[in-house]
């Protein structure tokens, strides 16, 4: 359990630290190769850093994903919920 | 234990996004495949995809628990296939995919339906792939990772591995085979009137200086993650038909 607590950890804590000095694999294999033989990559179809996009859509997709975690959450852990079957919700069956 | 586990993943994913940072990806960005080529990766993902879905409802009607834990894979394979990973002898960055662990836990078809899930909000939010080129992306990372990763553990399984070299490989062949497959599809994208081979070994080259250590880190944390289920919940691998009852320490 340590071990997998300090392996999320660095996972979390390196990217911090990956992403300002080296590029990704996506600039420096496959967009170079692909500028190469003439395609580029197009801009996002959708720009979420225009304007309060990226707060908007951070907003969604903080609200859906508390939806569906708090939903699926409810069913795996609540006695009662769908995830439970009927013996389990009751106990051992009687002899 | 399961819930510490999932309390766990939670938290980290909070914490991830504390230290959020630009996407640094392998997933070949919107725009660079060209329409055709674009459309005939889709089409052939997409029977991938639907047999995903199919698989998870079928799945769901038995054990009206598996829609969470399906839930909480694509949690995790949408963390996992965020994060770049610093690869200081290469001096670039690259992330796991995560979808070999899926494919072991919940079976290749419905590790597609992750994989697809999470590179759909990753294109739509994090400019990370591209919805152009989404079925392309989910052919390499969701398809050929997934089954990539799923036959390597059922096939060193039945030659009498234990699970934590299977899981290993698994791990390991299911980013491999990812990146292989990455460099297939922008090859013959790209390759205009240029046979196909040399620029596909070309670009395959280019990925092993970052993809050769962060395949074994992915082998790593997929062994990781089923020893620790092993150990503290075989049960739940019984019922993710990984083991067989009689697989499991009394």
């Amino acid at each position: 359990m340590k071990a997998l607590c300090v392996l999320l950890f660095a996972l979390c804590v390196l990217p911090a630290y990956a992403a300002d000095k080296w590029t990704g694999v996506d600039e420096s294999v496959v967009e170079k190769y692909a500028k190469e033989h003439g395609r580029e990559a197009a801009k996002p179809l959708i720009n979420v850093e225009q304007g309060d996009l990226q707060l908007f859509m951070f907003l969604l997709a903080g609200t859906i994903g508390g939806f569906a975690a708090g939903y699926y959450w409810r069913k795996l852990t609540e006695p009662g919920a769908a995830g439970q079957t009927q013996k389990q919700q009751n106990g051992p069956e009687k002899e | 234990m399961i819930k510490q586990i999932i309390c766990l993943v939670i938290f980290f994913a909070f914490a991830s996004l504390a230290v959020a940072s630009d996407a640094m990806a392998m997933h070949i960005s919107e725009g660079i495949l060209p329409f055709n080529w674009a459309v005939l990766w889709f089409a052939v993902a997409a029977p991938f995809v639907a047999f995903g879905l199919f698989r998870l409802q079928k799945r769901a009607s038995v054990d009206l628990s598996f829609k969470p834990l399906v839930g909480l894979m694509a949690a995790a394979v949408f963390i996992i296939s965020c994060m770049p990973i610093p690869v200081p002898t290469a001096g670039t960055c690259s992330h796991p995919c995560g979808t070999g662990m899926a494919a072991i836990l919940l079976g290749p078809s419905i590790s597609v339906l992750v994989a697809a899930a999470a590179l759909l909000i990753q294109a739509l939010f994090l400019a990370h792939g591209g919805l152009s080129t989404w079925g392309a992306n989910i052919l390499s990372m969701g398809v050929l990772g997934s089954f990539a990763g799923y036959f390597t553990f059922r096939l060193l399984r039945s030659a009498g591995m234990n699970i934590t070299i299977a899981g290993f490989f698994a791990g390991l062949f299911a980013d491999w085979a990812t990146y292989a497959g990455t460099a297939a599809m922008l090859a013959s994208g790209i390759k205009g009137d240029t046979p196909f081979m040399p620029l596909f070994w070309k670009i395959l080259i280019s990925f092993i200086p970052t993809q050769l250590p962060l395949g074994i880190l992915e082998g790593g944390m997929t062994a990781g993650v089923i020893v620790l289920l092993y150990k503290k919940r075989p049960d739940l691998l019984v019922k993710m038909c990984v083991l067989r009852p009689e697989e499991i320490r009394t």
